[in-house]
C-alpha cells in the first residue's frame, strides 16, 4: 500500500514564489509528473553548471545531475517547506559531487570543510586600476571563457561558495545551509574567493598602461 | 584607526552592505585614505558585478534527454511499486 502524502503547509511569511514552489512539490509527491518535470526545467541548468564547477568534469557532472534528480524525487516526503527546494537539491547534488572528487581522488579525502590557508599576505598581490568598464572590450563568448577559467583555477571549496553565492545569488545562510557549512565558513570563503577572482580578472580587466604592483 | 588587513577582513560585508552604520563609515574613512584598498574595493565591486551578470547556458540537449529518461523511469517504477 502506497504511504499517503501529507502536503506540506505553507507557513504564513512565504512569498508568492515559495507558495508557487511548495505547491508544485505537493503535486510531485502526489505522483504529478507535470509538477515534476517543472521543477526539473527550472533547476537543471544551475545544477549541472554547479556539478561542473565542482567535479570539472562533464561525464561526472552528468551523473550528479542525474543523481540529485533521482534522489529528490525519492525523497521527496523529506522535503521541509521552511527552505527553498533549489537549496534542498543543491545539497544533494553537493553530496554527489563531493563523493565524486572522493572517488577520484582516492589518496586523500575531499570535503568542503577543509582547512585553508590563511596566509594573509598571499591574498593581495596586485593592485591596479581596471578600466570604467572592462568587460565591454571583450564578446559575450570570450568574457564567459574568462570568467569561467578563472572560477575553475579556484579550489573546490572556494568555487561552490562562489557560484551559490555571487552567481546563482543566493544568500548568505542559504548558501551555508546548501553546503552544509556554517555562516562563519561562507563568509570567510567567500571572501577568498572574491578576492582570488579579482586579483585573476585584473590580468584582462586593468587599464592599459597601468602596470602597478603593490605588495601588502 | 583601520589598518588595511582590517579592513580587507570587512571587505566582503562592506561590498553585500551589511556591516552597521558606524563600522561602515569607518570603512569609507578608510578607502578614502588608503589608494590601495580603495583600488582592491572598486576592482572587487567590479568582480562581484561581471559575475552576477554570468549567463547560465542551457544544459546540452542529451543531457537534458538522458536526464528525463531516467526520472521517468524512477516514476515508473515508483507507480508499479505503488499499484503492487
Ligand atoms: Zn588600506
Amino acid at each position: 500500500m502506497a504511504t499517503e502524502s501529507v502536503p506540506i503547509a505553507a507557513p504564513f511569511e512565504l512569498s508568492p514564489e515559495a507558495k508557487e514552489e511548495l505547491e508544485l512539490v505537493n503535486r510531485a509527491r502526489e505522483g504529478d509528473a507535470t509538477a515534476f518535470s517543472t521543477l526539473l526545467n527550472r533547476y537543471e541548468g544551475k545544477i549541472f553548471r554547479l556539478a561542473m564547477n565542482i567535479t570539472q568534469n562533464r561525464e561526472d557532472a552528468e551523473d550528479v545531475l542525474q543523481e540529485a534528480f533521482l534522489k529528490a524525487y525519492e525523497h521527496l516526503d523529506q522535503f521541509q517547506g521552511n527552505s527553498k527546494f533549489y537549496t534542498w537539491i543543491v545539497r544533494i547534488a553537493v553530496n554527489q559531487a563531493l563523493m565524486k572528487l572522493r572517488k577520484r581522488k582516492t589518496d586523500r579525502s575531499v570535503s568542503l570543510d577543509e582547512q585553508i590557508d590563511t596566509g594573509e599576505d598571499t591574498v593581495v598581490r596586485e593592485i591596479a586600476s581596471w578600466d570604467p568598464d572592462p568587460e565591454q572590450q571583450f564578446s559575450q563568448d570570450e568574457l564567459h571563457t574568462i570568467l569561467q577559467e578563472a572560477v575553475d583555477e579556484l579550489a573546490p571549496i572556494y568555487r561552490a561558495v562562489f557560484v551559490l553565492r555571487d552567481v546563482d545569488g543566493l544568500s548568505t545562510e542559504e548558501t551555508a545551509e546548501a553546503l552544509g557549512l556554517s555562516i562563519p565558513a561562507v563568509k570567510s570563503r567567500l571572501l577568498r574567493a572574491r578576492l582570488q577572482l579579482r586579483e585573476k580578472l585584473t590580468r584582462f580587466f586593468k587599464r592599459k598602461g597601468d602596470n602597478a604592483f603593490a605588495y601588502m | 584607526m583601520l589598518t588595511c588587513k582590517d579592513f580587507l577582513a570587512e571587505l566582503s560585508d562592506f561590498l553585500d552592505e551589511k556591516t552597521d552604520a558606524e563600522l561602515r563609515a569607518k570603512l569609507e574613512r578608510h578607502i578614502a585614505e588608503c589608494p590601495n584598498c580603495w583600488v582592491i574595493c572598486d576592482t572587487t565591486r567590479k568582480t562581484i558585478s561581471v559575475y552576477k551578470g554570468m549567463k547560465c547556458y542551457p544544459i546540452p540537449d542529451e543531457v537534458h534527454s538522458r536526464l528525463l529518461a531516467a526520472v521517468e523511469r524512477k516514476m515508473e517504477a515508483k507507480k508499479a511499486a505503488g499499484k503492487a
